[in-house]
């Protein structure tokens, strides 16, 4: 899937990968699409709820090599 | 929709009770959320320019894991306090958990409105240079009117 912006947050323990996809978010166009990989396990669940209450759009998530990839669509 | 609101009084000046009200309010500011912290008592540790000497104890705290079993005369001796924070922020940093300076910065950054708790303050005789920059002072009515407003109100 194509993206416009990455965000790593391996390593990353909650609350990190949410918030900091948040700041990764703002300078982004609406539209555009981030994609964030994450090792923490807590940030699926996390994730679905980041976007459910911001208005993104959680395209996918997926989970490769022990790692969870997102692409979220910026309202 | 309208912006959702938490309120949290922030109560407890520990090492694991210090985290709690930063990981929920700059989750909640993350997720749109207008959020206010209340600092009062022990709470107000967490405003100190100074997080360093922010600490957990093993004494009285059965529910702290370490690494042998502890006999709670040993958890008395000296040393023991300090061990056991640095053992934990070690732990901590490994695990990727985000230090108290990092979370509080997070939050200033997402426009969490900090309040210390004048009467507190002046009671352990805190100055305002002991604390961080952009916070306000205030007393319980300054809370209530925003924790009416809110959908979460906490005590940590």
């Amino acid at each position: 899937m194509n993206f416009d912006k990455e965000f790593d947050a391996s390593g990353l323990a909650c609350p990190l990968p949410i918030v900091k996809t948040k700041k990764a978010l703002n300078d982004m166009k609406p539209g555009q699409v981030l994609r964030v990989i994450a090792t923490d396990p807590g940030s699926v669940c996390d994730m679905e709820a980041f976007a459910e209450q911001t208005g993104n759009t959680l395209l996918s998530s997926s989970t490769e090599d022990k790692k969870y990839v997102f692409f979220l669509k910026k309202a | 929709m309208a912006t959702k609101k938490m309120a949290i009084i922030a109560t407890k000046g520990a090492l694991d009770m210090a985290y709690p009200p930063l990981i929920l309010a700059s989750t909640a500011a993350a997720l749109g959320w207008e959020v206010q912290i209340f600092f009062t008592f022990y709470g107000l540790q967490l405003l100190r320019k100074d997080l360093s000497g922010i600490a957990i104890s093993p004494l009285a705290n059965p529910a702290m894991p370490m690494p042998v079993p502890m006999p709670v005369i040993v958890s008395m001796l000296p040393g023991m306090e300090a061990m056991a924070t640095s053992m934990m922020k070690a732990k901590m940093k490994k695990k990727g958990v985000a230090s108290l300076e990092e979370l509080r910065s997070l939050c200033q950054e997402a426009e969490v409105k900090f309040i210390a708790c004048q009467m507190t303050v002046d009671l352990f005789d805190f100055e305002k240079s002991d604390f961080i920059d952009g916070i306000e002072y205030g007393g319980a009515a300054t809370f209530m009117k925003f924790a009416g407003e809110t959908d979460v109100c906490l005590f940590i």
